[in-house]
């Protein structure tokens, strides 16, 4: 597999630091229903499903050491859920190529859901002093519900950003060909090369 | 190469988590913030409008289901007002008969105002940053005010930045006190999950305390170990109590007096031990 060319790895880095100081120094500080959304596991799920699950995982790893960093937090936790949720949307994008408009919104679902409780797998595991209550399930609830409802937004936002830096993919220009009827099996040849003496003038 | 990531992340996760505060990755990590605190600071005041909007809007929705609760907290206070009013009439004169010097203002203890920069979105950190640090005279473990009540403490400090955790944090505990009639003391500790509610522990299985009363810190003193806050600062009020879990678990739920999710600017007590009572020689 070849490297990411340059433009879009200025893209990424770019893209993961925006994402981090516009979570914490705003959407953080806005509370829905008593949560706060959070930007950061949409976005990794996002570069996923549209750079393949290299570059999804190697933009998780990055963009949670850059969180917990930034956070002041437990080094390695975060990126570790994060690696989880970019290879995941990219193995998504190879094997499946989803083409639904709402794939983002399942995904991002998946992907808030995996963050919110393998954080709290993560807490149980290293040792929490603290009575737990049963409200926090509630809390991942509602966290995956919000970050559902702006999953497609921040997907848009990110496929803008980055699509024109990717590198062109042979089964999407395929599938582009199919759409538009240049390779239609569907079509007879004649058809077909008609099309093409036409475009072609 | 994904084996590689996974790796990376269990080694800093392992290597973190059994290291001090002053150690190398700790280290690193407070450079890094000091270098990201004023792109953040800048961030923060650019998208203050944006965020006060929504909180606009957020906050409305809120007040609005709160209107009848807080009309009656509003009469219980005002009775409560007199009461304390003559109680404090009558103290006024008792310290003045024994000599006793009593400065337990917020302004003795050398407050800092800060702005918040930056908060954890995360249910399990509960941490915010703010814009002052060890120039200010910030310390690590200072206490922090905003809303009206103690919010939390510092945990990290770098020279123009300060990382707080919030008193509802998984890792938070303090000595804590209900001002009823025994005055009755605990342990305050949060409940995990939930960010409106801390739990007072360790109370006496038959300790008289009721919904309502207000709860502040110890400021106890014992030996060399002395609490990090001075007493006194307001942290909440008893919730509803209920007996069955008071006698067996002796605990009660404290409702935080501060907005945890809402304040934008706080109050660090940089001298929490300057202006402790004392008794005087006359």
């Amino acid at each position: 597999m070849s490297p990411p060319p340059l433009r879009l790895i200025l893209r990424l880095v770019l893209l993961a630091l925006g994402t981090v100081v516009i979570q914490e120094a705003a959407v953080s500080q806005i509370s829905i229903f008593g949560i706060s959304a959070d930007l950061t596991p949409l976005m990794v799920m996002s570069v996923g499903l549209l750079a393949g699950s290299l570059t999804g995982a190697v933009m998780g790893f990055a963009t949670g050491l850059l969180v917990d960093t930034v956070l002041v937090q437990t080094l390695g936790i975060t990126s570790l859920l994060y690696i989880a949720i970019g290879y995941w949307a990219g193995r998504l994008r190879e094997l499946r190529d989803p083409a639904h408009g709402l794939v983002p919104l399942a995904a991002g679902a998946a992907a808030t859901a995996v963050a919110g409780i393998g954080m709290t797998l993560i807490q149980f595991l290293l040792g929490v002093d603290a009575p737990v209550s049963l409200l926090l399930f509630q809390q991942i609830f509602i966290t995956i519900l919000v970050n559902t409802l702006i999953s497609l937004p921040v997907y848009a936002v990110v496929r803008r950003i980055i699509h024109p830096a990717l590198p062109d993919d042979p089964r999407r220009r395929r599938r582009r060909a199919y759409t538009t009827g240049g390779l239609s099996p569907l079509q007879s040849s004649s058809k077909r090369l008609g099309q093409i003496t036409r475009g072609g003038g | 190469m994904l084996a590689l990531l996974v790796v990376v992340s269990l080694i800093l996760l392992t290597a973190y988590f059994g290291e001090s505060p002053q150690s190398p990755l700790h280290s690193v990590q407070r450079g890094i913030v000091q270098v990201f605190s004023p792109v953040q600071a800048g961030a923060s005041k650019v998208l203050s409008p944006v965020r006060d909007v929504a909180n606009w809007v957020s906050d409305t929705l809120r007040a609005k289901s709160n209107v009848d609760k807080l009309r009656k907290t509003n009469r219980d206070l005002t009775a409560q007002l007199a009461t304390l009013k003559t109680e404090q009439l009558q103290n006024e004169q008792l310290t003045a008969e024994v000599g006793l010097d009593q400065t337990i203002g917020i302004r003795n203890y050398h407050p800092v105002g800060a702005n918040v920069t930056g908060r954890d979105p995360s249910l399990w950190y509960q941490q915010v940053e703010v814009d002052a640090g060890s120039d200010e005279g910030v310390e690590q473990g200072d206490p922090v005010l905003a809303d009206g009540g103690l919010v939390g403490d510092v945990t990290t400090v770098d020279a123009s930045v300060s990382i707080v955790t919030l008193i509802t944090a998984p890792s938070y505990a303090a000595a804590a006190q209900v001002t009823d009639r025994a005055g009755d003391q605990g342990i305050l500790a949060p409940s995990v999950g939930n960010p409106n509610q801390l739990l007072l522990t360790d109370l006496p299985g038959r300790a008289q305390v009721a919904q309502g009363d207000l709860v502040v810190t110890t400021g106890f003193k014992s030996g060399s170990l002395t609490s990090l806050y001075p007493p006194g600062l307001p942290i909440g009020t008893v919730g509803t109590v209920n007996p069955n879990q008071l006698f067996n678990n002796n605990e009660v739920p404290v409702s935080p007096t501060a907005d945890l999710r809402h304040f934008d600017s706080v109050q660090i007590l940089t001298r929490p031990h300057a202006a402790n009572v004392r008794a005087q020689v006359p």
